[in-house]
């Protein structure tokens, strides 16, 4: 059976890491990272890749529209 | 990661952020409802292809600099007089999109005579109201809008009703106009509050096409800075107290309630 995969490419220096997108995630794929962009702030990323399903309800909330969404099949 | 360089190519792309709005940085705050309005304005726009053809009218309020990130044609109006600017440029330029986009100091304090009068004639704009319960951008002062008990940087025991009054619900009031042929009352603090949101600030541009009247959307969002809260925990104050006052849905809707009058509107 064909099997969905995604992936979320987040614009790490446009991110204010406000978390909404690891709040709205239903797979607890992203997470706020503990590094930090040049603006200072705990930008989010893929925590767990593997998990994405390429919902894109972290692009929707996002207030800064710096998520990328990506799906396909495998 | 192999894999997902594999994913990651153009044509896989499901969502990313629309060319109307430009690459500037928002200078909001991290969480901003404003952020989450803009993007869905600027799809809403893509969507209908009207991008040479809107102009929006921007407030005073944190979303003064709207016309940074936007990119459709703008004009700046003195505080709270944004209805009374879009009435102006609708009826100069009767085939453009307008819209105002306010929020609740600018709209429902210094103009709510322009708001009460721009909705009682009907004109064929469509106006954006972001309601976060306090005036933003000038330090969290109270705004009519203001839930009783709320502290306020003005108000700092809470809003009193004896001393301050009750807060305003500017929306069920401009239900009650005639003029208006959509009002409604959404959010943006969930993906499918997001979605619901975008539906209707379409349609509020489509019937201006339609020429029936104003179309009214009032967004509840919140204000974490003004609010002094994280962003999350925002979502979730905002969900407990502001949706017990601010009740979510569809007001008033020409096509749905008179759908005989609606036909005879359009023909």
């Amino acid at each position: 059976m064909a099997k969905i995969k995604g992936a979320v490419k987040v614009d790490i220096e446009k991110c204010k890491g406000c978390g909404l997108c690891v709040e709205a995630c239903p797979t607890k794929t992203l997470d706020l990272s503990k590094e930090v962009n040049s603006k200072g702030y705990n930008y989010a990323y893929m925590a767990d890749p593997d998990s994405c399903i390429g919902c894109a309800n972290c692009a929707l909330v996002c207030p800064d529209s710096v998520i990328t969404v990506y799906k396909t099949k495998i | 990661m192999a894999d997902l360089e594999k994913i990651m190519k153009e044509e896989n792309i499901v969502y990313k952020k629309t060319k109307v709005l430009t690459d500037n940085v928002m200078h909001y705050c991290p969480g901003c409802s404003h952020g989450v309005v803009h993007k869905l304005i600027a799809e809403v726009i893509e969507e209908l292809g009207i991008q040479d053809k809107t102009i929006g009218i921007s407030p005073v309020g944190c979303s003064v600099f709207a016309y940074n990130y936007i990119d459709i044609d703008w004009q700046e109006a003195a505080h709270g007089r944004a209805p009374a600017n879009a009435t102006a440029t609708k009826r100069l330029m009767p085939d453009k999109f307008v819209f105002s986009y306010q929020g609740d100091g600018d709209l429902a304090s210094i103009g709510a005579a322009e708001t009460l009068h721009a909705c009682n004639r009907g004109e064929n704009i469509t106006m954006i109201f972001i309601n976060n319960a306090m005036y933003g951008m000038t330090g969290g002062q109270m705004a009519p809008t203001t839930l009783v008990g709320m502290k306020t940087s003005t108000t700092p025991y809470g809003r009193n009703i004896d001393l301050n009054g009750y807060p305003m619900k500017m929306t069920e009031i401009v239900a009650s106009l005639p003029g208006t042929c959509y009002v409604t009352r959404q959010s943006v603090h969930d993906a499918a509050s997001v979605k619901r949101c975008k539906k209707a600030i379409k349609k509020g541009f489509e019937n201006q096409a339609k020429k029936i009247g104003t179309s009214f959307i009032e967004i509840t969002s919140t204000c974490n800075s003004g609010w002094k809260m994280p962003p999350v925990e925002a979502n979730k104050w905002m969900e407990k107290h502001m949706f017990a006052y601010y009740p979510q849905g569809d007001l008033k809707d020409a096509e749905r309630d008179n759908p005989d009058d609606y036909i005879k509107y359009i023909k």
